[in-house]
């Protein structure tokens, strides 16, 4: 601070900071719709990602589920030494994302999403049944809780990464 | 011919001036959008030009609440009288020179400047019959801290206008283009920066907008308007900036002339060229400084502004009196004495440093 800036330096200074960030625009809006972040790589997204392949309907989830919003159901009778899952009903109007159900699934078959656009109208379609839950497009597990996934996935798009705009 | 001339020019003034306050609002936020590291309005029409627009359509569909306890006369016609005089600056500004295709309303009224100085003051009576007819507390707080300021600045905003009817020899707006060989700017660097830092005041524009401060009193004195009057506030304070900068753009930027001799027949158009220079300059300001204190306020106007102001009078009236007609050479010592009156004057008070000082 030079001794001039009590004697108007001060304010040319601010001009020219001002001034300076008008003419070099950068600007660090996303503009939604359009532009979209990374998120989080272990973010515990709103949505519940279920790989029916891996699982073997020992209802580990539903037994850790502190809502008790996991509803499964297998068969009765074993085919191929496995229980088939009849029903795997997931409440997400209740879910509230802790993710001890990932946490206790001892195969690994169940994933919190990376998607965030959830919301519904109706409180009915937050129930999702075993169909909707498997992997799709717009349906992508994070590495909440399973790290070997983590190095495949984007990064976050941070200011601290020196990433000031978003991936168009 | 004369009642053709009259509803010629008060159609042209109804019509430009609220097209030109509507570009200004967009121009205003976007800018200050891009100052902030933020691209603004960008939905409405491309680059958000439609903003404006859509805006008012949406401020004429809402609904027009009257406080019940407020006094319902004073509440309906606050608006108007904020927003009348802002319209009748533009009445005496000249548009070009004469015998040119646009000239103005009454621009060769010889006591143009006079009466741009009286009619501004009216828009404060509009600003605390607001206040009253709300019967709300922050709006009275809001009024009365707004006539503390404008008082305060009227005073070395009619001065440093003085230094440029002192130099010009008449209060005509036209004469005083005319006088302009060298624009005043350069002339009378310290009148300028005295009068534009008053003015900016008058305007209750950022570095003093105390009376809608957000932070402490939400809004001011339009905290119970709604729909079109508050359309009407809103459409007042842009109409004065444009206002404050056409009348900047006369005194010290040489009003229609062209400078370098460029297109003179166009004077209009330099003349717009020109408020929209001055506008930018109290935009980038506001996009820069934070608010100041009441007391800041107070102590800048009567410790800084209102001398410096008294001595740049008694500077042009002795450069007057030695050299008549004031030879282009004035403004080497002129540059030199503002330059060394700012410097000087700021050391000799302080405005409490961070703390209220009583």
């Amino acid at each position: 601070m030079s001794k001039f800036d009590r004697f108007g330096l001060g304010l040319a200074k601010g001009l020219a900071l001002t001034g300076k960030t008008l003419l070099s625009r950068p600007n660090i809006t996303v503009q939604y719709p359009e532009q979209r972040l990374d998120v989080s790589r272990r973010l515990r997204g709103p949505e519940l990602v279920w790989v029916a392949l891996k699982c073997t309907g020992c209802a580990t989830c539903a037994k850790s589920c502190p809502q008790g919003s996991i509803e499964l159901a297998t068969s009765q009778e074993l085919v191929d030494n496995k229980y088939e899952v009849v029903e795997f009903l997931v409440d997400h109007g209740r879910c509230m994302f802790c993710g001890l159900c990932v946490e206790a699934c001892p195969f690994d078959a169940l994933y919190m999403g990376r998607g965030y656009e959830r919301a519904a109208y109706r409180r009915g379609d937050l129930v999702l049944p075993k169909e909707k839950l498997q992997m799709s497009a717009d349906r992508q597990p994070s590495a909440y809780c399973r790290p070997e996934m983590e190095a495949e996935l984007p990064l976050q798009t941070l200011l601290v990464y020196g990433q000031t705009r978003a991936k168009r | 011919m004369d009642w053709l001339h009259w509803l010629f020019y008060v159609g042209v003034i109804l019509g430009a001036v609220p097209v030109m306050v509507m570009a200004f609002i967009w121009l205003e936020r976007r800018g200050l959008g891009r100052l902030q590291l933020r691209p603004g309005p960008n939905r409405a029409g491309p680059f958000g030009i439609l903003q404006p627009v859509a805006d008012a359509i949406k401020v004429l569909t809402k609904e027009d609440i009257v406080p019940v306890a407020g006094d319902h006369w004073v509440h309906f016609v606050a608006p108007l009288v904020v927003f009348a005089p802002a319209m009748l600056v533009f009445t005496v500004i000249p548009f070009q020179e004469d015998g040119g295709l646009v000239r103005g309303l009454v621009p060769d009224l010889n006591i143009g400047i006079l009466y741009i100085v009286a009619v501004s003051s009216i828009s404060t009576i509009g600003v605390f019959m607001a206040a009253w007819g709300s019967n709300n507390k922050y709006s009275l707080i809001s009024a009365f801290r707004s006539m503390a300021q404008v008082v305060s600045y009227e005073i070395p905003l009619a001065l440093a206008i003085l230094g440029v009817v002192l130099a010009a020899g008449t209060m005509s707006l036209t004469g005083i283009v005319q006088a302009q060989a060298v624009p005043f700017i350069v002339m009378q660097p310290l009148g300028f920066i005295i009068f534009f830092i008053a003015a900016t005041a008058e305007l209750n524009r950022t570095p003093f907008d105390l009376m809608e401060a957000e932070s402490e009193m939400v809004a001011g004195y339009h905290i119970e308007y709604s729909g079109m009057k508050f359309a009407l506030f809103y459409l007042a304070e842009y109409a004065y900036t444009v206002g404050i900068s056409a009348i900047a753009a006369t005194l010290f930027l040489g009003g229609w002339k062209a400078p370098w001799g460029v297109g003179p027949q166009v004077g209009v158009l330099w003349l717009v060229v020109k408020i929209l220079l001055v506008f930018m300059v109290i935009l980038w300001i506001r996009g820069t400084f934070p608010r100041v204190r009441v007391d800041q306020l107070m102590g800048f106007a009567w410790k800084f502004l209102f001398p410096l102001s008294l001595i740049n009078i008694f500077i042009i009236a002795a450069e007057s009196l030695a050299w008549p007609g004031l030879p282009w050479w004035l403004l080497f010592p002129n540059t030199a004495i503002a330059l060394v009156l700012v410097v000087v004057w700021s050391g000799l008070f302080r405005l409490g440093g961070g703390r209220v000082q009583v």
